[in-house]
């Protein structure tokens, strides 16, 4: 049997939830308050997701980097994957808004796309 | 002399959508007056996701939601210029500006629409002993460094403060290599969101370190550590708690202040609470023709709100100039005024008077709370009469409330001087 | 071999540099720091005394007297910033009267002009915002505020115009004597020189006592002051001291040059030479004591606090003479209040020394006069508009709080003895010295300086090497 504490971040309230899981199977989520906060947990516990943001170098743009995401949510535990996956990525000015700066990040299937335009 | 109908001072959130709303209201003649070199304001250094929940439904980046308003300021055509610094108003609506390109020039406004923002509290204002060394970052310039010009302000970081930006830091820096080795907030509770507090401390576990600040900076070329300490319900440092945490940088994340200047230049009447402009339900200042809207009114949470509340500043200039075009600005002044109270929790209200002749079906007041605030309600009472109760599971000081008056309501009480919000405990 | 090497680019190396420049004679100064007024001369009250404080007869008293006298012309020639406010010195009780008497008559000894001695209805109708307790002052209309990072600057830069070499980032390790004079060496390499000049601040004793056995004894005296937003500059115009104590002249609130208020200092004797740290104590104690001469000070109003440190000598005097047993080496030694207004004195004094033991000649091509960098921000707007079309740099506003331009930012790199770092930029021009305290400008001022200098992000410093303000690019960094 396993426990994990989390906040949920359905609102300010914060409210500390406890899931239990047996063999990777939810037995019990406690302390959340509403609907939400046990949606919440449920996803957190079996399979966290977040967007991830970062810059990459643009060369002979008007500015010297250029703001990227994750196009959708990836594993939490892909994170630092998805980041280093960019060391070295430099793109050609000018980029816009929506472009592709790296396919399948890290082997998640989500591309890294510009979040602004330089030019 | 150059002279347009509406200048908006600022190009970030507030001002594009003051602009757009404006001319949307029938305003050919906007100018907006951006000091930075592309238009979006705070925006292009936060590229964190999480903005435009509520106005487009979907989760943007900063840069992301200030290009959907640029962009509809491109296809209105709207004038604005960039690089330009707004030296003075005068009470005529007179601006002095100042620009590489164009030197120093002056524009007659038939009405502003005050949108420069709000800039952080340094470590001065906080007046931490120590030294003075290299390394010590407002949480917005090193936010600006590693977002927009591509530099790490340090390898081994703490952060004091746990408002938004220094959350958003702290994962930013993390994941470009950094220690993030505690977030110290001096409050109880943290004045950042929960779900930044999970997303950006917990997923990475970096310790939030409640009711504790930073007592001694080390390092007199840079930052080698910082000595933090736990505070009492005084607000001063425990003796005995002390603890020095070796870093080469310290982050502060310890407040925005709306930045008035100007504002004050002009003569605009600023509340010693929001340090911002007084106003009434038009978003007028106490100058005739001079609106304020976002966080050079009231610092807000939401930039949702903010494009909300400038989107009201915009048409309201604008109304004003058609009166102003008719030679009937005093009919736009003129009409009983409500005032508008908080108590018992509420700090403040924006706006802080209403007359029920000039606002639309309905209002949106927005307000912040002092203190957290479980299962309590929000009461509005028109005098003495409680009107609404509505009931919260929370109230957080970090989160921005709001209720919503009717006009309907209002014409009720013809004599209704004062209209309070009040927190109260079930 | 150099006729004349001065250890210190401070306030005092700097007045003493500039009038040896009007002689014949090759010199230069030397300094640890990378920069000019990185020092005593940095972080003090910014006061030119009127001169009653200090026993008359002693060289405090006469130099104090004379550079008061000589700073409104130098203001003039050199292009810095000085106003003479008045300083007013208050007493909260009777007793206090009699001391008031005895600063009076050791000031009119000492040749101080105009002190007056007012009661508290006549203070009120001049400082409205003096503490219900001030019962009377001493009113000395001579007392003065002055700009010390552009008069220090100022000084160094018209000296190195006029051909004396500065040397920056050369720290002196020891000194030898050799038949035709010295052998200064410093981390940088072996200087020789004729004469030594020991403008060292705090360090002077260290270097008197490389070449006397009559040695002398400097103490660190920190003082910590809070700086106040330019919205209560106005708090009071003139400089407000309390009673002098056995420490010093007490804590006093006055008005700055740029339009700040600034209070302090603290006075506590230390035994690092380098810690400038202000402490929790020391800033609750002057802000606790700055109550005793104004009501209700505005104390939300501080926007930065820091600490200097006085070179306090045990004789409690100036040591300005040449070392017996050392013919050829000049003490400038124990140089504390009143020691930035003594500044232009002590130079003028140590220069004729020098000038004298050499026999040097008047040097012909001595030019008196600078210019300093243009202050848009306080010019009349044709004025502004007009050097805005010369140099368009001077529209593009770079601090927003000081309202400092691009231009100004350029000047202060390339004028002589340019600036390097974010804090040579903000002691010559203010960029990053306003309310938001360099939050705004300071990538700003560090593109510009990498631009200018040019350095690279890397190299940038805030206030010389060690200092660095980026530690690598993103991306790039371990641990990622």
């Amino acid at each position: 049997m396993e426990k994990r504490e989390l906040t949920c971040i359905g609102c300010p309230l914060g409210c500390a939830v406890t899931v239990v899981l047996e063999n990777g199977e939810i037995k019990s989520v406690t302390g959340n308050t509403c609907k939400r906060g046990d949606d919440y947990a449920r996803k957190e516990v079996t399979h966290p997701t977040r967007i991830v943001t970062s810059t990459v170098t643009v060369e002979g743009g008007s500015a010297p980097v250029v703001s990227v995401k994750t196009k959708e949510d990836i594993p939490k535990d892909k994170i630092f994957d998805c980041v280093r996956a960019l060391r070295g990525v430099s793109v050609k000015a000018p980029v816009h808004m929506g472009d592709v700066i790296l396919e399948n990040a890290a082997g998640t299937g989500v591309d890294i796309i510009a979040t602004k335009t330089v030019l | 002399m150059k002279a347009y109908d509406i200048v908006i001072v600022g190009g970030g959130p507030a001002g594009l959508a003051a602009a757009i709303s404006a001319r949307e209201s029938g305003i050919e003649s906007v100018l907006i007056l951006e000091r930075d070199k592309e238009l979006g304001g705070i925006l292009n250094q936060c590229i964190h996701n999480g903005f435009g929940l509520h106005t487009f439904k979907e989760e943007l980046t900063g840069p992301e939601y200030a290009g959907r308003f640029i962009q509809k300021v491109l296809d209105m055509e709207i004038e604005y210029k960039l690089n330009t610094m707004v030296a003075d108003i005068s009470k005529d609506r007179v601006i002095t500006a100042i620009s590489r390109e164009e030197g120093l020039t002056r524009i007659k406004a038939g009405a502003i629409v005050l949108a420069m923002g709000c800039r952080e509290r340094p470590r001065g204002a906080l007046n931490i002993p120590g030294y003075r060394p290299a390394g010590i970052f407002s949480a917005g310039t090193a936010q600006r460094l590693v977002n927009m010009e591509g530099y790490m302000p340090g390898r081994e970081v703490v952060i004091l403060g746990s408002g938004d930006i220094g959350l958003i830091m702290a994962r930013r820096m993390t994941l470009e290599g950094a220690k993030v080795k505690v977030v110290a907030e001096l409050m109880p509770y943290s004045g950042g969101l929960k779900r930044n507090i999970v997303q950006c401390l917990d997923d990475f576990g970096i310790p939030l370190k409640l009711s504790h600040t930073v007592i001694d900076i080390d390092g007199k070329d840079r930052v080698k550590g910082v000595t933090i300490a736990q505070v009492g319900s005084d607000g001063k440092p425990v003796a005995g708690t002390e603890e020095y945490i070796s870093c080469d940088t310290l982050l502060l994340s310890v407040g925005l202040i709306p930045e008035n200047e100007l504002s004050r230049g002009i003569g605009v009447q600023i509340s010693p609470v929001t340090n911002g402009p007084v106003v009434n339900e038009s978003l007028e200042t106490s100058i005739d023709g001079v609106f304020a809207c976002g966080n050079v009114l009231h610092v807000h949470d939401l930039v949702d709100y903010v494009s909300e509340e400038a989107h009201m500043a915009g048409k309201c200039a604008a109304a004003y100039v058609q009166a102003q075009k008719l030679g009937n600005t005093e009919e736009f002044q003129g009409g009983r005024a409500v005032s508008l109270k908080g108590e018992n929790g509420v700090r403040y209200t924006v706006p802080v008077f209403v007359r029920p002749e000039h606002m639309e079906d309905t209002l949106t007041v927005r307000f912040r709370v002092g203190n957290v605030y479980k299962n309590a309600s929000v009461c509005t009472y028109f005098g003495d009469t409680c009107i609404s109760r509505r009931k919260k599971r929370v109230l957080a000081p970090g989160e921005m409330e709001n209720i919503v008056l009717k006009k309907a309501e209002i014409e009720k009480y013809p004599d209704l001087e004062t209209i309070t919000i009040r927190i109260e405990q079930e | 071999m150099y006729d004349a090497v001065i250890i210190g680019a401070g306030v005092v190396g700097s007045a003493i540099a500039r009038e040896l420049s009007k002689y014949r004679l090759n010199a230069c100064v030397v300094e640890k720091e990378e920069d000019v007024c990185c020092g005593t001369s940095k972080a003090n009250s910014a006061i030119v005394h009127a001169g009653f404080d200090a026993e008359s007869g002693t060289l405090k008293a006469k130099l104090n007297v004379e550079g008061n006298a000589m700073m409104e012309q130098l203001s003039k020639d050199l292009d810095f910033s000085f106003k003479r406010n008045g300083s007013m010195v208050i007493c909260t009780d009777e007793a206090g009267f009699s001391v008031l008497e005895t600063l009076k008559a050791r000031g009119e000894k000492n040749g101080v002009p105009g002190l007056e001695i007012l009661n508290r209805e006549q203070l009120m109708a001049l400082e409205p915002n003096l503490s219900d307790a001030v019962i009377g002052a001493l009113y000395a209309p001579t007392g003065g505020i002055v700009c010390p990072f552009n008069l220090t600057i100022a000084l160094a830069e018209n000296a190195a115009v006029n051909g004396v070499e500065f040397k920056f980032g050369t720290e002196v390790e020891s000194i030898g004597r050799t038949d035709s004079g010295y052998t200064v060496t410093t981390d940088q390499g072996t200087i020789y020189a004729k004469t030594v000049v020991n403008a060292a601040g705090v360090y002077a004793d260290k270097f008197h006592n490389m070449v006397s056995k009559d040695k002398i004894h400097i103490t660190a005296r920190k003082g910590e002051y809070c700086l106040l937003d330019k919205n209560v500059g106005n708090y009071v115009s003139h400089t407000i001291f309390q009673l002098p104590s056995a420490m010093g002249k007490g804590v006093l609130v006055t008005p700055t040059v740029h339009g700040n208020l600034l209070v302090g200092p603290t006075a506590a004797d230390i035994e690092d030479k380098e810690a400038t740290n202000t402490t929790r104590e020391g800033l609750d104690f002057l802000i606790e004591k700055a109550k005793e001469s104004v009501k209700d000070l505005p104390i939300r109003q501080v926007i930065t606090s820091f600490a200097g440190l006085r070179a306090h000598e045990d004789g409690d005097e100036f040591i300005i003479k040449e070392v017996e047993e050392a013919p050829g080496f000049f003490d400038a030694a124990g140089i504390e209040s009143p020691g930035l207004t003594s500044a232009p004195a002590i130079g003028v004094m140590v220069a004729g020394m020098i000038a004298q033991k050499l026999g040097l000649e008047a040097n012909p091509n001595f030019v008196g006069t600078r210019r300093g960098i243009p202050h848009l921000d306080a010019m009349k707007q044709e004025e502004r508009a007009a050097l805005i079309r010369q140099n368009p740099a001077y529209g593009n506003i770079i601090c927003r709080c000081e309202m400092v331009s691009e231009g100004e930012i350029m000047d202060a790199i390339h004028r002589p003895l340019g600036a390097r770092s974010l804090d040579g930029v903000k002691r010559r021009v203010r960029a990053g010295m306003g309310r938001c305290q360099a939050g705004f400008c300071s990538p700003r001022t560090m593109e510009i300086l990498h631009r200018e200098v040019p350095l690279s992000m890397l190299e940038l410093t805030k206030s010389g090497p060690g200092s660095e303000i980026v530690v690598g690019r993103s991306k790039e960094m371990e641990g990622m």
